[in-house]
């Protein structure tokens, strides 16, 4: 199918792209890589009257590494994480999910703060926000910038706690110690394609025992989350098989599963199991 | 209310305007201007069949808007063979028996193209990463995949 018509508006400042969006007063949807709402308007399950290119913004912060920070712009596409250097545990960490997040194509357009906004379940960005704590910026004219928790931002499977007149600007994450042991993996069906189930897993080790431990999950649930159960249940213990298997399970068990055309609830429970475990092994690499 | 709107652009090396309406995507106009090289599949990004190369990356033509071009550089399967001469990627799709309806052909030149110019020094394991990301129903991705690693042997070699 084709897209129904709508007006272009290619604003080249984030504030006249702010004022475009407060003036159509929810009638446009913001266009960075299009590679989610384009099809979406293909099948006309969106049809905005407006659409505000962001691709040709002057001022959107480029991928910046400062202060123990990186700053993620609303131009910042999925390829530029996949070169980030993997000499420190974040970058190792962005980059190698980054290689998941569909082909080279749709990666060489597709925006990280687009797929955030996207908020598709089993979006690896939304699952790594949310295990990684980072701070959104999201602006609109009426009240300038404003910083949203990732674990406040998700509502549900689609939708997002941001209201229509503002645009994501930023994702801002901590630098992680360099101690920190991190594993991610994830099951699909098709390569390319979004995957069934993710997860990932991250801790310090000190003194051969795992500190500040972090699991999370994606598209095991509506919304991306950190397991806390799970997490307090390893925390301060040596990294072991048996310990892996007891989390995995726990998780399985703890998750209040989606249930879809791709998997069932008892299918995703075994999923959970199976990628928390696997995510956990990585981490003793 | 949605007007039409022109767009200038660099098309195969060569300076080019069009009108076109917002709504059309760039597989839209290729095909309004009978380059007819660039087939659509899926319009919805997964088949990759409509693959073009914009300033030296891949895209999905189906998933750009042809107003999105302003001032890029945009490749398409028509721009492959130059002076008369037939792509290091196209012999080998010859050579190799890497074509059979035809299809989906297009998409693999532009998709391994873009991947050849970034890498010349493509591996096993990345042609097979590439071939996966674009669908084939006819040639059990074999020989495509023999004619990628021929044609990157060549890419290797010249001068
Ligand atoms: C074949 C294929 C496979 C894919 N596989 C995966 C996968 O495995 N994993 C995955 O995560 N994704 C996958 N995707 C989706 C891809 O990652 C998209 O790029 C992403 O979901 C949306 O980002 P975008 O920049 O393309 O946004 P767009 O499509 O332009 O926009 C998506 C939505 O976000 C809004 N938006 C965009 N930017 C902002 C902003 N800065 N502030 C506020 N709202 C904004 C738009 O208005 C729209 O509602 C796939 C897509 C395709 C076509
Ligand atoms: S037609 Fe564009 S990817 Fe299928
Ligand atoms: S040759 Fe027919 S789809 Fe590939």
């Amino acid at each position: 199918m084709k897209p129904a018509a709508f007006t272009y508006l290619a604003p080249r400042t984030i504030d006249e792209a702010l004022s475009q969006l407060a003036d159509a007063g929810g009638d446009a949807r913001i266009l960075a890589g299009g590679q989610s709402l384009v099809p979406a308007m293909a099948y006309r399950l969106a049809q905005p009257s407006i659409l505000v290119d962001v691709n040709g913004l002057t001022d959107a912060p480029p991928l910046a590494e400062e202060d123990g920070r990186l700053e993620i712009g609303p131009l910042v596409r999925h390829q530029d994480l996949r070169r980030l250097s993997p000499q420190r545990p974040l970058g190792a960490l962005l980059s190698s999910m980054a290689e998941k997040v569909g082909p080279w194509p749709v990666r060489c357009r597709g925006t990280f703060c687009g797929s955030l906004a996207q908020a598709d379940p089993a979006s690896e960005w939304a699952l790594a926000v949310v295990a990684l704590d980072v701070n959104l910026t999201l602006e609109s004219r009426q009240d300038g910038p404003r910083s949203v928790p990732a674990s406040e931002f998700f509502a549900g499977v689609m939708a997002t706690t941001a209201r229509e007149d503002e645009m994501m600007t930023a994702a801002t994450i901590a630098e992680l110690p360099g101690a920190t042991r991190w594993g991610f993996s994830e099951f699909g069906r098709r390569t390319g394609d979004y995957a069934t189930v993710l997860a990932l897993a991250l801790y310090e080790l000190k003194g051969g025992r795992m500190t500040r431990v972090r699991i999370a999950t994606g598209g095991a649930e509506a919304v991306p989350r950190r397991l806390s159960e799970v997490e307090e249940a390893l925390e301060g213990s040596a990294p072991s098989k048996p310990r892996f298997l007891q989390a995995a399970e726990l998780a399985a068990e703890i998750i209040d599963p989606l249930e879809d055309y791709q998997a069932d609830a008892l299918y995703r429970r075994d999923l959970v199991r199976s990628m928390v475990l696997r995510a956990l092994q990585q981490t003793t690499r | 209310m949605s007007g039409r709107v022109s767009v200038s652009f660099r098309l195969n090396g060569s300076d080019c305007t069009a009108e076109v309406e917002p709504r059309q995507t760039v597989a839209d106009l290729l095909r309004a201007m009978h380059l007819t090289g660039t087939p659509v599949g899926c319009e919805q990004g997964v088949c990759g069949s409509c693959t073009v190369i914009v300033d030296d990356d891949p895209a999905r033509a189906c998933l750009m808007f042809a107003c999105q071009l302003e001032g890029r550089s945009l490749r398409t399967v028509e721009g492959l063979a130059t002076g008369g001469r037939l792509h290091a990627l196209q012999e080998a799709f010859d050579e190799e028996d890497a074509v059979q309806c035809g299809f989906c052909t297009p998409g693999f030149l532009m998709l391994a193209a873009a991947a050849l110019e970034h890498d010349p020094f493509l591996n096993d394991d990345a042609i097979d990463a590439l071939v996966s990301m674009n669908l084939c129903r006819c040639t059990g991705y074999g020989p495509i995949r023999r004619a990628i690693r021929r044609a990157a042997k060549e890419a290797r070699r010249a001068p």
